[in-house]
């Protein structure tokens, strides 16, 4: 990043601010390097480094009337960016530290065929009613993105919750799940 | 990519102009206003202002004053600064040195307090009154606060929290002053900071739901 795009991307976002959404637009796509730079200071692997990056612009779109065209965008941005890639990193942490690897569980589900033996109608039924039972904001998460497929960016602008909020509530609704069907469920 | 492609196209689709939020200077003076306010309309319709009066004549008195609202006003700009993206840490030094100059006061007016009147002065009586003065005045401050604080959606509500509990704590202390006819002693001083760390705990417990931008 060099001073002259630092200004001219402090200008981007005080149109943004006005509602210009070509401006916007070309904001966010210029400052997808510098993100993905600081985000892979934290996240090696790609799939959570975008998640990190999508979670960046979210938490900018959210935030996008905070920022003062008097001070320098790069320090709103470099803060913004840091900040939610430190949360992703804890969130890890966190995860992993409830969960264990199970190799023998990934052998025995991994493959569908493995999956015969169990009785699909039966466990299609008890699943219906565990799902329902969540809360709203878990069932939600596990509506959007394991029965629709959402990525999780589709899934925060249709619901309105944070990669990170979803993240989590998708986190306790597989626990919740696992205890109802005796960790036949899988993240 | 081409989720974060499709991310940018939603964000950006017919994008509506936001009120930007003014400065945190301009937003803590009105906030402080307000409070300011509320607090004349407590001091002179209720408090004994001659008693008052004749008590702030202590230097020692006016020092302490002096520092409990300084750390008031002070620690309350540096949550409004600590709610933006871009502000570093080290606001949250901001109210320390009128913090110290608070607690350097009333530890000097508790020793001489000690030594005139002995350890038999130590009953918590009053103090416990005055714990729940500031908890009782300390908490509803900080709601009204983080009704306005929340409108930055803080990035790291802890830090910001801490800030608005040791302000209106303080504040409340500041205001306790005009209903306090007596020095301070160590029980009263110990169940002051334990009543400002009682804030701050209730405060900072309600930050993630209150202040968090999700």
């Amino acid at each position: 990043m060099t001073a002259n795009s630092a200004e001219e991307w402090g200008r981007l976002m005080a149109a943004a601010q006005a509602g210009d959404g070509a401006a916007y637009a070309r904001l966010l796509r210029e400052i997808l390097p510098y993100i993905r730079a600081i985000a892979r200071r934290h996240h090696a692997a790609p799939d959570r480094l975008e998640d990190v990056v999508q979670d960046v612009l979210l938490t900018i779109h959210r935030v996008r009337h905070t920022y003062d065209p008097a001070r320098p965008f790069s320090a709103w941005l470099g803060a913004i960016a840091h900040r939610r890639s430190v949360d992703a990193l804890r969130r890890k942490a966190r995860t992993e530290a409830a969960e264990t690897f199970s190799p023998i569980a990934y052998e025995t589900y991994a493959d569908p065929a493995a999956n015969k033996d169990i009785s699909a109608h039966e466990d299609n039924a008890v699943l219906v009613e565990a799902i329902a039972a969540l809360p709203p904001g878990q069932r939600q998460a596990v509506e959007l993105l394991r029965l629709k497929e959402m990525s999780l960016a589709e899934a925060s602008a249709a619901s309105g919750q944070s990669v990170g909020a979803l993240k989590v509530s998708l986190h306790r609704a597989i626990r919740a799940l696992q205890r109802v069907l005796g960790g036949r469920v899988g993240e | 990519m081409d989720e974060t492609e499709g991310l940018i196209a939603r964000l950006t689709e017919g994008l509506q102009p936001v009120k930007r939020l003014p400065s945190p200077g301009i937003r803590a003076s009105l906030w402080l206003g307000l409070v300011a306010l509320l607090g004349a309309i407590i001091v002179f319709g209720f408090s004994d202002l001659a008693m008052f009066v004749r008590r702030i004549s202590d230097p020692k008195l006016a020092l302490e004053l002096t520092g409990t609202l300084l750390t008031g006003i002070l620690a309350v700009v540096a949550a409004f600064e600590l709610s933006l993206p871009d502000r570093p840490l080290t606001w949250a030094l901001l109210p320390a040195p009128s913090f110290v100059l608070w607690l350097g006061s009333s530890g000097y007016s508790c020793w001489r307090h000690w030594l005139v009147r002995g350890v038999g002065h130590f009953e918590a009586g009053e103090g416990a009154d005055c714990f729940l003065w500031i908890v009782a005045f300390g908490v509803p401050l900080a709601v009204s606060l983080f009704v306005v604080l929340r409108k930055a959606h803080p990035l790291s509500p802890g830090p910001v929290a801490a800030m608005a509990g040791l302000g209106v704590a303080s504040l409340a202390a500041f205001l306790l002053q005009f209903f306090h006819p007596f020095d301070v002693t160590f029980i009263d001083l110990g169940l002051h900071l334990a009543a400002v760390a009682t804030v701050i705990v209730l405060v900072r417990a309600a930050a993630r739901p209150g202040l968090n931008a999700g």
